[in-house]
């Protein structure tokens, strides 16, 4: 979702260097926001961990470096979108072109609450494309989702409702096992807990807002997470950034990786400690710079640090990448570093159980000290928790700001995540949620080896439901996001500034809930959108993963 | 989407070049190239130590980090309190703690809106077509059809050309400060904003200026100064946004600002008002629009409201409203609507639903106001209570008239005011406080709500029952023979106890 204004011109310079950097496979780039993993980008293992055991020798992910010429062509044509854009800015300044965006009237003596340049890419690039986010779903987050079909009479700066609807296969929720239902017994539960608590709380935590059934929650996530104990929050983005401060402070140092999410870099900076990020799932630089931070202690006054947490998501949602978690736990204890892991896109997806990453590699939780994730993806719901040690989850508890200062979950959200969870560990008696979660793995397997063997350029893990698609261009953003719905499939495209400038691409999130019918469906609609947009961009051998050794529950 | 932009840094950049005259580049180059050549020269000083690997695993081997967090017993009194009242069923008008039923005087329900039948039906047929989590950002089909609804049902009852919808309360302001108020900007902030705001506040990296709690004449007093500062330095003034940021109602005083000074302010000074109604919004005004329609003042005055659906809608989640130019911006912006789920589609039905009621029966609003006076008027005079809050304010604070030197002993002294008004049916909560966190601590105490539909009896309960928890529990403390203070504490629990 291009989320930025302004600073193009910057983001431009700085992009080009990165594409002579693309080109030299070992030359590392530092900085923290543009520098992606640059170098490490063969197809296949990339680490240098040759005395570890099995995890690493399984451990297929494929970053596949970006084709010189497209990267030329790419910043050609962002070239000329900032060229066509300064005009049409003259133009609008002249009053030759209307200017139809909703511009701030001029206040006498007021400073602007806004400058012009700022919003320049809004207004010249993402405006342009407007149509592929934010569409309106009529329906459930279920595998068909009904859209209701938007129309701009004004080039993007407006939508209406045309009152048409498509009913389109859903590539883009994040109902990732399947949960997200408005049938079955889950809902029931859901329905009669709404019926009997209502759906207000209007309390915090600590001023009796705490009720038997965030009782029930707490403990049931502890007892899935397998930790000592846990607390939940109604946000999962909250959970981050309302809880982090009050694990580290100044004279603290967080190692946070470079492509954290918003809520753990806003999480961080409220804790007042000192950030600093490493690169991408590199466990090189992360073992660098724990070095370097236990050696050398806190700038200028070479005191030894407080505490030293690494955080890290489980699995990284716009690349697709699984946390290399063995690595982080062996570092963890060489440096005695704390690890906060974020399992958001993990939690219920991944593992032989569904409990995340932790549990993909086989790990035991209690070596993990913060164990995070929401509920808004596999478990269909909404909120976060955190799980952990005894004395960590009663030390939020008495001083975590979402517990005091915000209001608690409401019941019937909880009661989804109770449900679903139950279901996941088969507590319902019934092995619905191993059937899911097989699924999943399955689909998962399924749906990268076709895309890949295909000729695509697929980032990320094998295993990893996230599944991000190269396109490069931001031209081909808005069309393959236009044709693949006109096709009937709903996808998610994101450009800059959330992911580097010339790497926009793609996302499909798969679901245990998308038949094997669907997925070769969706997989003919990208090879139709595909060949119109050329984007058989890969170069490697595709490679020799498959879902053959998946079991199904029938 | 693990990528916040920083675009003001760049800007003062482009700024400063472009105005600087010819001479003080030339200067400043002759600089960089002295700076460069000192550090060349420097490199090569024999004295610089670089540890060697077998050095490095010592020291690594040395260093001892702080336990993660300390060690928080299980009989910490705040958990000890939240488990001992941990509410069964639902958290309305009366609540059951332990098997007995309580009026409820410590939630936000303040027009009743938890448990209302109407609201429940809504959120289940809600439930049935959307099911319960939205899966997704607004950005990635998380915008279902009711959260246009309810943005469009928002604006149109404030009045404002456009609202955005958060899915949390805390998340709102939080994220809609910092979308505006960069680096270098300033802001004049209330000394007892609610601590989203101070997150909020922090997370802009702004200049934040303190005034003291609705004390006008300070406010006009650092507007002054600023003014005087512009004059002298007029090429930054001109790109320094300036802000003020009160509430309505303040939770943490249960006082209403004085909004026609803040907005003569404004005009006079030049600077934009936030204002977050968490309180207000559904309380104050004719028909609850807030403290706008409480002091009758155009909307148009303020640059932007922050409201919250959690206190008297009882839903989950809040909104920010005001002109399509500013609201717009939070869209690709405000970090908390950006990168998190949506609102799960049948809180947001809930909360359209609580709207049309409140819209359809500002009955509610006229008891509530009554109620609280009624209150109000009742506690005034009691003794050892200290009662903090507007008469027409559904929150009131219950403080100490002597506290004593000890922040720890007052609050003790106040649980165990709540323990014996639990024990009589009456449930209350101490106000709570990250001590070391706050910006302006204020000294313990207890914080009554009102609901709307209390009736004449129970109001007399409550007070009855407050003015005796006070008064017992001071008596008690007052008698046991004081050698330590929290000793007696101790003690004085323990009689209680026994006495029960
Ligand atoms: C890693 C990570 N953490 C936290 C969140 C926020 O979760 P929620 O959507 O529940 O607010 C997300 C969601 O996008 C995420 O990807």
């Amino acid at each position: 979702m291009a989320t930025g204004r302004g600073s193009i011109n910057r983001k431009l310079e700085d992009n080009k260097k990165d594409v002579l950097c693309t080109q030299m496979p070992e030359s590392h780039n530092n900085r923290p926001k543009n520098g992606h993993k640059n170098g490490l980008r063969s197809n296949g293992k990339n680490g240098s961990h040759t005395s570890q055991s099995r995890w690493d020798e399984d451990f297929f992910e494929s970053f596949e470096e970006t084709p010189l010429l497209v990267a030329i062509l790419t910043y050609l044509g962002y070239g000329l979108l900032v060229v066509i854009g300064q005009i049409r800015d003259l133009m609008r300044a002249y009053g030759i072109e209307k200017d139809k965006s909703c511009t701030e009237p001029k206040l006498e003596g007021f400073v602007p609450l806004y400058q012009s340049w700022e919003s320049f890419y809004t207004r010249n690039v993402y405006r342009r494309i407007r149509d592929c986010w934010n569409r309106v779903v009529g329906s459930k987050p279920g595998t068909r989702i009904t859209i209701l079909d938007r129309d701009s009479c004004d080039y993007g700066w407006t939508f209406e409702l045309t009152g048409k609807k498509l009913n389109v296969m859903n590539f883009g929720s994040y109902n990732y096992l399947g949960f997200a239902e408005n049938s079955g017994p889950c809902c029931d539960q859901v329905q009669a807990v709404t019926e009997k608590y209502g759906v207000g709380v209007c309390a915090s935590r600590q001023e009796m807002g705490y009720m038997d059934i965030h009782r029930e929650l707490d403990l049931l996530v502890a007892e899935f997470l397998g930790v000592e104990a846990a607390i939940t929050v109604p946000m999962g983005f909250a959970t981050n950034s309302m809880n982090m401060p009050a694990l580290v402070s100044k004279g603290s140092l967080i190692l946070s990786d470079e492509l954290n999410h918003a809520s753990l870099v806003l999480g961080s900076r409220l804790s007042g400690a000192l950030i600093r990020t490493y690169k991408h799932n590199d466990m090189d630089d992360l073992e660098m710079k724990l070095r370097d931070a236990v050696c050398n202690g806190q700038p200028r006054t070479h005191r030894p640090w407080k505490k030293i947490l690494i955080v890290v998501e489980g699995v990284y949602s716009m690349e697709g990448s699984i946390i290399r978690l063995p690595d982080v736990l062996r570092l963890k204890k060489k440096y005695k570093a704390y690890v906060y892991l974020d399992e958001a896109h993990s939690i219920g997806a991944m593992g032989p159980h569904g409990r995340g990453v932790v549990d993909y590699f086989g790990l035991d939780p209690r070596d993990i000290d913060i164990m995070m994730g929401t509920f808004t993806k596999s478990f269909g719901s909404a909120g976060g928790y955190i799980g952990g040690s005894k004395s960590l989850i009663n030390h939020l508890r008495t001083q975590a700001h979402s517990f005091i200062y915000s209001t608690s979950m409401s019941p019937p959200v909880a009661q989804q995540v109770i449900s679903v969870m139950k279901v996941i560990m088969g507590k319902d008696g019934t092995n619905q949620g191993m059937k899911h979660i097989r699924q999943l793995a399955w689909n998962t397997r399924y749906f990268r080896k076709r895309l890949q063997d295909r000729g695509y350029i697929i980032y990320g893990n094998k295993d990893s439901p996230v599944v991000p698609l190269l396109l490069y261009m931001p031209s081909k953003v808005a069309m393959f996001s236009r044709e693949t719905l006109k096709r009937g499939m709903a996808t998610v495209v994101v450009g800059f500034p959330a992911t580097p400038l010339i790497e926009t691409r793609a996302r499909f999130c798969l679901s245990a809930a998308h038949t094997k019918e669907m997925l070769d469906e969706a997989l003919k609609i990208i090879d139709d959108v595909g060949d119109l947009l050329r984007l058989r961009y890969s170069s490697l051998k595709p490679p020799d993963f498959s879902e053959k050794d998946i079991q199904l529950i029938e | 989407m693990a990528y916040i932009p920083a675009t003001w840094d760049m800007y003062d950049l482009i700024q400063g070049v472009l105005q600087a005259p010819w001479y003080h580049m030339v200067f400043e180059v002759a600089l960089i190239l002295l700076i460069f050549k000192i550090y060349v020269s420097q490199s090569f000083s024999p004295e610089k130590t670089v540890l060697t690997e077998k050095e490095k695993d010592l020291l690594v081997e040395e260093w001892q980090p702080e336990p993660l967090t300390p060690n928080v017993p299980d009989d910490h009194p705040i958990i000890q309190s939240m488990e001992k009242y941990c509410i069964e069923g639902q958290n309305g008008k009366y609540i059951t703690v332990n098997g007995k039923s309580c009026i409820n005087m410590s939630t936000f329900n303040f027009i009743s809106m938890v448990g209302n039948k109407q609201i429940q039906d809504r959120a289940v047929k809600a439930l049935r077509v959307y099911g319960v989590g939205s899966c997704g950002p607004r950005g990635f089909y998380g915008t279902m059809d009711v959260h246009l609804e309810l943005e469009d049902e928002l604006a149109k009852f404030m009045t404002s050309e456009e609202a955005i919808l958060y899915s949390y309360s805390f998340a709102t302001i939080a994220s809609a400060i910092p979308a505006y108020s960069k680096r270098g900007d300033i802001i004049f902030a209330d000394e007892n904003v609610g601590f989203a705001i101070q997150k909020g506040l922090i997370a802009s990296r702004s200049h934040i200026k303190w005034f003291r709690h609705n004390d006008m004449e300070h406010l006009e007093s650092l507007l002054i100064e600023q003014n005087k500062a512009d004059k002298k330095n007029p090429k930054k003034a001109k790109v320094t946004r300036r802000f003020i940021v009160v509430e309505g109602l303040y939770l943490n005083t249960g006082k209403i600002c004085p909004l026609p000074k803040l907005v003569e302010l404004k005009w006079k000074y030049k600077v934009r008002i936030f204002l977050e109604e968490s309180m207000s919004f559904g309380v104050l005004g004719e028909t609850g629009r807030g403290v706008t329609e409480h002091f009758d003042i155009s909307r148009d005055n303020i640059d932007l409201i922050a409201g919250s659906l959690e206190n008297s809608i009882a839903s989950v989640g809040g909104f920010c409203c005001g002109k399509k130019f500013v609201i717009d911006h939070q869209r690709l912006s405000g970090l908390g609507y950006c990168f998190s789920a949506s609102q799960p589609p049948m809180l947001a039905a809930s909360a359209i639903e609580a709207l049309h009621i409140l819209q359809e029966q500002p009955r509610l609003l006229v008891d509530l106001r009554e109620k609280c006076e009624k209150i109000h008027d009742k506690l005034k005079n009691v003794t050892h209570i200290q009662l903090i809050g507007d008469p027409i304010s559904p929150i009131k604070h219950l403080m100490l008239t002597e506290p004593a030197s000890d922040r720890d002993l007052d609050m003790h002294t106040l649980e165990m005011v709540v323990d014996y008004a639990m024990n009589e049916g009456v449930a209350l909560t101490i106000a709570r406080h990250l001590d070391s966190e706050e910006n302006n601590l204020l000294p313990p105490s207890i914080r009554l709500s009102v609901n709307c539909e209390l009736t004449d009896e129970e109001i007399n309960k409550v007070v009855s029952v407050i003015s005796d928890a006070f008064r017992e529990v001071l008596q008690k403390l007052s008698s046991v023979d004081m050698k330590s203070p929290l000793d007696s504490v101790k003690q004085g629990d323990g009689e209680q106890i026994a006495s029960r």
